[in-house]
């Protein structure tokens, strides 16, 4: 069984690029920083990886709303491409700007629509905001992501990530992420911090191979990284490591 | 053209709207119900229905929150009871949307799109009359440095202009004396520099042309070359030939680090960080483009910083921001704003969002700053940005281009933004700079800067380049003339790539623009170099040659129109002769009963502008990108408690760390500007050893902003501030490493000068062997002994409990370095031995504020006895314990069974137990004779410390 080849998509503006990529290595993957220009001059190269992640950042300057742009290079100039990524079975993993951009490129919540079907907009507060938050995982959710996980400890970082949906479609969607309180209950500000409906954290499709989520995993990978190791002591793997360990575990067996 | 309108669906929340409505109500305005913002584009083509369609519903507007409209053209709404203000940019102004829209729009498959514009039409609802309505747009809607209100249906996209090029000389030779003087105004030049340069062309037998003049303006200006620090100072009875070279670089080289790299004399300053890489730093200042626009003042000068960076040794990554800021309080009375000044609540908030859109968008963490509240810098802020960047140990140096290398312009393209931006940085500010410096304010393009950073550190990676260096101040004339001093260069200008045709050839030699670099590169690996450029959508252009010729030749479509000997222009301006005079004010020492609640008093520091909660500025800058931070701004049990200093591990398969802080004190400076710069370094190294670094690799920059140095009063100030900064320097054994200098912070407004406080900032650097050794200001455990480790005196001048009271005092904090120095490397030991669970440097607001922090942050109280305090002078009252600014002390938290082992580390250092961490929820501190003096609940201390910035 090789190691997992996982593509982390970038493109100008992209910027947790380099540490999403330590993640994967951490987790036993091969991770290569790929341009989209070079994808577009030859979409076969997708074949090469079994995980694509697109990482956080201010893709095109987020300018005309966060991730519009990409979305749109993704859905117009990839989307053969990605579709038989999908449907091969491989894994696509958006965070932050990533999720804003699988979402509005109609890859979630339903790969084969290439219809956006949800919205990401500007956090109620009107501000961009950077702080932890706790997350609970939703066990009847098929993401294999977030496999054995129940609880996370997560950092968020951007000013549209509150998440809305018709209620048909609100019904229908696959959450994997809440956002909760210490406590493990769903609560409003600063708990939830942009407002998003159902405290929507992380969504992903119905076979759990797409997953997206606004919080930053890839920022939670040691224990270091935890705001409150020096009172409690750091332990050796942070949070977030699971996922990563999770996609590159499933993605070893394609 | 096409005009088309993007709304929110109703039913969203529209959370532009709702701040507006928040920051209308701090103008005193508290009859709006509702605002409303809509997205406007202007696009240039004649498009189809379904093109418009496409681009409407596939990429303006979001298809789940947003509805458009491609129909409407500019209306009012006044007769609907709706007030509409619509806001564009004004012609000359880069649009930064605008090359999205055209990129975005060809990604649809749509052709023909000449030019885009964005604005926004806010619709607000409510009771309001014409000034009602005339206020709020003129103080939150559009600055008329780069916008304008939009009243008519067409918005026009203007012609193209032309340029038709004519070689423009200077009649400097014939001139007379009234010729000559306006010469010197024009290029702001002194009368010696002038007979310098007349002297010089007389030899050439020539006159100059305007771009040559416009060089030796750009090079000899107080930005690029620091003539004040460098002058011949006559001070009292002595003569200080090169302030800059006798004090602090003086110190720098008797210290004589191995570990210092580069210091002094490229874009920033390196130090060794593991042997195998290295680190550097640089703190900017950007105050008066600040001043007249805030946002783009700001994040240009966030953007600038990052460029010094790039281009330091071979190029380094931005990994660190930190950013401080000097501003007038928000609650200044509207009333007495003098005209042409903004409001420093608006500068405030224009200035954040600045700095944190830019940083953000980069990609670079920003985990300290710290910001300052005078009324002095009503109409002249103060910005500070600084980057700290990593790079190769052997790329620590600065790089050297061979002859025949070739000149590379990467990055963005050139405009008209920032001319005479230098000039304008080293001018009085006055009523009508707003008017008159629009040329000098320069737009930002962040995703410009962080595609071109990513295509350098892959270039760096495979060595495509000899040399690079920054396009700042000065634009090319100051990179390319400074790279080729030593060698020669010829230029090509007709090659440059523009925003915009019309720029004539001496624009585009000055031109600021941003986010440009300039690369000298080997002929066999310019092919390489542009491959790589334009994989990554980055231009890059060839726009001349270096030679080895000592001459700078400059050309515009075949027509030399420069040609200057390099040894002139580096070595033949005249060095300043100065006086200065120091006369120590006289303050005394006021005399007033101690207030009967202390607690009282306490709640009033905590919530005075200096002291309070600056979360609302940190929580916008993103301080987790890079997944680098190990201790963060806000720390404690609910991650709210102020931190003395940033650590991050920026490589992350490694524990090695680097600690950053900053020391500022202004209030001091107004005593002695001695003592305030020696604060500023004991703050700068004592917030390192809190956090639980040591003394033993820590580099220090040094930021100096002063009023007019022309008047020898106020240059006698900065040379005492320099002889504090070398006699610190040299005791604590921390070398200062590269610096910068703001030397005309003075506004002219009514006829009369307004001077900033002298203002030194310093920032400190340290490297940590082991990241995992941090200590956090919050406390731990109940039962935890609280220490008090150095000495208090009756040290009150210029101390926040002082500026509450509306004093300043005499008795300024000195530094008593030796003392100091070997607490501090005692604390170091026991924080390296893991003994100490909590640490926090004591500084504005002393030992009161920095109790109620600790208490606060880790959500548990304190009991103390202020008669246990060590004392280095008889102090005699409860209230100057609790609030002494005495330099070099911290509180220190250790576990009871920890006691033996803290106390035999620290030696024979002045410490003490204080008290103890308790359980209870509220700090009581007893006083001299055993009464209760403060007993409050930590929730109340913390909401009086939050509550100020909670906007």
């Amino acid at each position: 069984m090789g190691k997992a080849k996982v593509l982390i998509l970038r493109t100008q503006g992209t910027n947790c690029d380099v540490e999403t990529a330590f993640a994967f290595e951490q987790a036993g993957g091969v991770a290569s920083l790929v341009h989209i220009g070079e994808l577009i001059r030859d979409r076969r190269r997708l074949n090469e990886f079994q995980i694509m992640a697109i990482p956080g950042g201010f893709t095109y300057g987020d300018d005309l709303g966060a991730g519009r742009v990409l979305a749109n290079e993704v859905r117009l100039k990839l989307g053969d491409g990605i579709q038989s990524f999908v449907e091969s079975g491989r894994l696509i993993l958006g965070i932050c700007n990533g999720f804003q951009v699988l979402v509005k490129a109609g890859i979630l919540p339903e790969p084969v629509s290439a219809r956006q079907q949800i919205g990401v907009t500007s956090n109620d507060s009107g501000r961009f905001e950077c702080r932890w938050v706790h997350l609970r995982v939703n066990e009847a959710c098929p993401c294999l992501f977030t496999k054995g996980i129940e609880r996370l400890y997560l950092p968020v970082a951007h000013g549209e990530g509150k998440v809305v949906a018709a209620p048909e479609m609100l019904a229908k969607l696959r959450i994997a992420l809440y956002y909760v309180d210490e406590l493990g209950n769903r609560a409003g500000y600063p708990h939830n911090p942009n407002g998003s409906v159902e405290n929507i954290a992380g969504i992903c499709d119905d076979s759990g191979r797409i997953f997206a989520l606004m919080p930053h995993p890839e920022r939670h990978i040691s224990g270091n990284q935890h705001p409150q190791w020096t009172r409690q002591g750091a332990t050796e793997r942070g949070d977030g490591f699971r996922i990563f360990a999770n996609a590159v575990e499933w993605a070893q067996g394609l | 053209m096409h005009r088309i309108e993007v709304n929110l669906n109703s039913g969203q929340t529209d959370a532009r709207g709702n701040s507006l409505i928040r920051d209308i109500r701090d103008l005193g305005i508290d009859t709006i119900s509702n605002v409303r913002v809509v997205d406007v584009y202007w696009l240039d083509a004649e498009l189809e229905r379904e093109e418009l369609e496409l681009i409407c519903c596939q990429l303006l507007a979001d298809p789940a929150t947003q509805e458009y409209s491609y129909e409407c053209p500019y209306r009012d709404e006044r007769d609907s009871g709706v007030y509409c203000v619509e806001v564009t940019y004004n012609a000359g102004v880069t649009d930064p949307v605008e090359e999205t829209v055209l990129k975005a729009v060809a990604d649809l498959g749509i052709a023909g799109l000449r030019a885009a514009k964005t604005g926004r039409r806010y619709l607000i609802e409510g009771q309001l009359d014409d000034a009602g309505l005339e206020v709020i747009t003129n103080r939150l809607l559009a600055n008329p440095i780069i916008q304008h209100v939009v009243r008519d249906r067409v918005v026009a996209f203007p012609a193209k202009p032309k340029y038709d090029f004519k070689l423009k000389r200077i009649d400097l030779l014939a001139a007379d004396g009234e010729r000559l003087s306006g010469i010197a105004r024009q290029f702001g030049f002194t009368n010696s520099e002038l007979g310098a340069i007349t002297a010089y062309f007389r030899s050439q037998g020539r006159d100059p042309t305007d771009v040559e003049l416009e060089t030796l303006a750009q090079t000899w200006s107080e930005h690029c070359v620091h003539k004040t620090f460098k002058a011949r100072i006559t001070f009292g009875e002595t003569v200080i030939d090169n302030l800059l070279a006798s004090t602090i670089v003086r110190a720098t080289s008797k210290l004589n680090k191995p570990w210092c790299l580069s210091v002094f004399e490229d874009n920033a300053g390196v130090i060794d960080f593991d042997g195998q890489w290295a680190v550097c730093f640089k703190v900017e200042t950007h105050n008066h483009p600040s001043a007249v626009e805030p946002y783009g003042g700001a994040a240009t000068g966030v953007g600038g910083v990052v460029r010094d960076v790039l281009g330091t040794g071979l190029s380094a990554k931005p990994i660190l921001n930190t950013d401080i800021f000097c501003f007038a309080p928000p609650d200044f009375d509207y009333d007495n704003l003098p005209a042409g000044v903004l409001h420093p609540r608006s500068i405030f908030k224009g200035v954040r969002a600045g700095v944190a859109d830019y940083g953000n968008r980069l990609g670079i963490p920003t985990l300290n700053g710290a910001i300052r509240f005078d009324e002095r810098y009503l109409a002249n802020p103060l910005v500070f940005c600084g980057t700290i960047g990593i790079m190769p140990k052997e790329c620590a140096a600065r790089g050297q281009q061979e002859t025949d290398d070739l000149v590379v312009l990467v990055g963005g393209r050139t405009g008209r933004d920032g001319i005479h931006g230098v000039t304008f940085a080293s001018e009085k500010l006055t009523e009508r700079s707003s008017e008159l410096s629009y040329s000098a304010v320069q737009i930002g393009n962040p995703i410009v800067e962080k595609k071109m950073i990513d295509t350098l550190v892959q270039a760096r990676g495979r060595s495509l380049f000899s040399r690079i260096t920054d396009c700042g101040g000065g634009g090319l004339s100051s990179a390319v003339g400074e790279m080729a001093a030593e060698t020669g260069v010829r230029v090509y200008l007709d090659k440059v790539p523009l925003k915009y045709s019309g720029l004539s050839y001496d624009e585009i030699w000055i031109s600021e623009s941003q986010e440009r670099m300039v690369l000298a590169v080997h002929r066999q690996c310019v092919d390489e170099l542009l491959d790589l450029f334009a994989s990554e959508n980055v231009e890059a252009t060839v726009i001349g040659e270096f030679t080895d010729s000592r001459r700078l030749e400059l050309f515009y479509e075949g027509s030399l129109v420069g040609d200057l000997d390099m040894v002139f222009l580096h070595r033949g301006r005249p060095q300043l002769e100065l006086e200065a005079a120091w006369q120590p004010p006289v303050h005394t020492e006021p005399c007033f009963e101690v207030p009967g609640d202390l607690g009282q008093t306490l709640l009033s520091i905590l919530g005075s502008w200096n002291v309070c909660s600056k979360e609302w500025v940190v929580r916008q800058y993103d301080h987790e990108v890079q997944g680098s931070s190990v201790l963060k701004p806000l720390v404690g049990r609910d991650n709210d408690g102020p931190s003395d200093a940033a650590i991050i591990a920026p490589l992350l398969d490694s524990r090695m760390g680097l600690i950053v802080a900053n020391g500022i004190n202004p209030n001091y400076g107004d005593i002695d500007p001695y003592w305030m710069a020696a604060s500023a370094i004991d703050e700068a190294v004592r917030q390192i050893v809190a956090v639980g670094g040591s003394l033993e690799r820590v580099a220090l920059l040094d930021n100096f902003c002063w009023g007019d140095t022309s008047r020898p009063g106020s240059l006698g100030a900065l040379v005492r501030a320099c002889q504090a900064c070398h006699d610190m320097s040299i005791a604590y054994g921390t070398p200062f490493i590269s610096g910068k200098d703001s030397l005309n912070n003075e506004v002219e407004l009514g006829g009369k000068l307004h001077s900033i406080p002298h203002t030194l900032l310093v920032s400190s650097i340290a490297v940590m062997p082991d990241a995992r050794r941090a200590v956090s200001m919050d406390f731990k455990r109940n039962g935890d002994l609280i220490y008090l480790v150095g000495q208090t005196y009756r040290e009150l001048g210029g101390s926040e409990y002082f500026r509450t009271k509306g004093l300043v005092g005499g008795d300024v904090p000195v530094v008593r370095p030796r003392q100091a120095k070997e607490l501090m490397d005692k604390l170091s030991q026991a924080t390296e031995r893991g003994i100490v669970s909590a640490c926090h440097d004591l500084s504005e607001g002393g030992l009161g504020v920095a109790l109620a922090e600790m208490s606060f942050a880790g959500r548990l109280g304190a009991v103390i006895r202020i008669k246990d305090v060590p004392l280095g002078e008889p102090v005699g009252r409860d209230d100057l314990v609790l609030f002494s600014e005495s330099n070099s002390r911290f509180l220190v938290a250790v576990a009871p069974e920890n006691r033996d082992e803290f106390e035999e580390t620290m030696g024979n250092t002045s410490f003490a137990v204080i008290g103890k961490v308790s359980a209870s929820d509220r700090l009581q501190i007893y006083g001299w004779d055993d009464t209760k003096v403060v007993d409050e609940s930590i929730r109340d201390l913390r909401e009086a410390w939050q509550r100020p910035i909670r906007w």
